[in-house]
Order: C-alpha cells, then structure tokens, then sequence
C-alpha cells in the first residue's frame, strides 16, 4: 500500500472518529442547558462547545490544521475586520452616561 | 491552453490553487455577513428588557435532529472527496447524493418547523426574537439551497468532468465541499444561540 493511500486510510478514520464527537458534542450542549444555568454561565458555557464543535469541522472537515499560510492571513484579517463590526455595533449603541440603549 | 490557470497545480507565490484561494475570500466574506447578523443579534437581546427562551417558542428536539442531519452531511460530503481521492467513482456518487437528500430533508424539516410557527401566528413582525430567528434560519436555508443547485450540478452533468480532467474534478469537490461545511459550521453556532438560551 502507498503511503498515500496509508495517509488516506488514516484521514477516513479521523473524520469518523470526528464525526461522532461532534454528535457527542451536540448531546451534551443540549443537556447542558436542561441545568436551567445562570444566563451568562448558560451562555458561555453554549459558546464554548459551539467553538469547539466548529473548531473540528474547521480543523478537520475544511484542513485548517494542515493548510497553507496565505489561507491563515486571510482568516486573521477576516477575524480583525469581524471583531472590530462586532466592537463598532456595540460601542455605537453605549452612553458612557445610560448605559446600553434598551431596544423597545 | 489552460483559459483558467493553477486549476490543479499550486501557485508558487500563495502555494494553493486558485479556486481554492477563491473559495475562501468568498467565505471570509460570509463570515462578514452572517457576524453581522450574529452581533445585531448579541445588541438586540442586550438590549432587550424581556427575551424569551428559545425552548419556549422552539421545537428543540426537532432542532436538534437538524443539527445531527447537516453535521451527517458534512461527513458524508467529506468522505465523497476522499472517495475521489482513492480514485472510487461510484462511491463517490453515493456519499454526494446522500449529501444531497441529507440537504433536503433539513430544509423540509425547517419547512415543517416554519409552518408550524406560522399556524400559531409566530410571524417575523410578532417579535424582535422571531425577527431575528427568521432572518438568521432564513438566510441559512438559502445557503442550504444554494449548496443544493451546486451540488447536485457535481453529481449530475458536472461529475462528467471526472473522465477528462480528474484531478481539476477533485479539487472541485474539495472546494463545494470547504462551502458546505461552513454551512454547517454556522447552523452550530445558529442552534445553540436560538434553541437553547
């Protein structure tokens, strides 16, 4: 057997063993929030599998874990631009003096 | 001639093939998009007084069923490309058509779980959170079927590309399928955020 199809074999069982993780993963989330948590622990706790969950099919599903620098910069540059919306939306709607504008 | 070059070749200066650097700038893009929506709905609900919990108004074990179906679509989309990787054609056809009819049966799920909003009057205009919860599943439900039209344009008349050019054919189906798993990747994030807090 070529080591590339050797490579292949492997890659196959990963995405298997993957893919029940992310079954795994999405039990639990909604397990989790049958404890009836706090929102924001409830919150956090949910965003925390969801990128973990997203991290696999990113890493794995999509070869993020084995891809080429040029395809990192252009997430870097896309996670700044992300951030600074998310940041821009939020200071936007803040008053130093009222707080966050309540939406009616 | 190659009209389109580095189709199957790397490009010596980004060191991957032009599709594939393509695929990705539209995906940066979508991140944009969908993070927009993502944080108008982080304001909306800081911002509002009451916000309901989604298990209240949801269906969650129906949610969570169509998060199991498009996470199945993303493994069998994945193992159509190493099908074609280990030069099996007809297994190939195989895991892109289940690819396919899994697609389906989400959006016909989403369609029952819509009509049943519908019938108890659950429109857009009811409230800020059904607003948001149909623009989001909305927008992704378009994504879901213009991945559909895509990939069945692979299995059908485009898989003909497969006997002249194969390698150009395999990263073809590489690069759908870098689209149809972040289609999944969102619904991960869109569950949890709209079913379950």
């Amino acid at each position: 057997m070529s080591s590339g199809a050797h490579n292949l074999e492997k890659d196959i069982k990963k995405y298997k063993k993957i893919y029940f993780a992310l079954l795994i993963f999405t039990v639990v989330t909604v397990l989790a929030a049958k404890f009836h948590l706090a929102v924001h622990l409830a919150i956090i706790l949910a965003l925390i599998i969801a990128t973990f969950k997203a991290s696999l099919v990113a890493s794995f599903f999509m070869h993020l874990a084995t891809e080429r620098p040029v395809i990192y910069w252009l997430l870097i540059f896309t996670g700044f631009f992300f951030i600074s919306m998310l940041l821009l939306i939020y200071v936007s709607h803040y008053s130093i003096y009222e707080g966050l504008h309540h939406v009616p | 001639m190659d009209v389109i070059p580095y189709t199957v070749e790397e490009r010596k200066d980004t060191g991957v093939f032009n599709a594939k650097l393509g695929i990705w700038l539209f995906l940066a893009s979508e991140v944009m998009l969908f993070g927009a929506l993502f944080s108008t709905y982080v304001i909306l609900r800081i911002g509002a007084e009451h916000w309901p919990h989604g298990a209240s108004l949801l269906n969650v074990p129906i949610g969570t069923f169509n998060t199991a179906v498009l996470i199945t679509s993303s493994v069998t989309m994945v193992f159509s490309w190493t099908s074609l990787k280990e030069n099996n054609f007809a297994r190939f056809k195989n895991f892109l058509g289940i690819t396919i009819l899994l697609a389906l049966l989400f959006l016909v799920v989403k369609s029952f779980e819509y009509g049943a909003k519908f019938e108890h009057h659950h429109f857009p205009k009811e409230s800020t959170f059904l607003a948001i919860y149909f623009t989001l599943t909305g927008l992704h439900a378009l994504h879901i079927i213009g991945g559909i039209v895509v990939l069945t344009y692979f299995w059908g008349p485009g898989s003909k590309m497969w006997e002249t050019q194969a390698d150009r054919f395999t990263n073809r189906i590489e690069i759908v399928g870098l689209y149809w798993h972040f289609v999944d990747l969102v619904w991960i994030f869109l569950f949890p955020i709209l079913y379950l807090l």
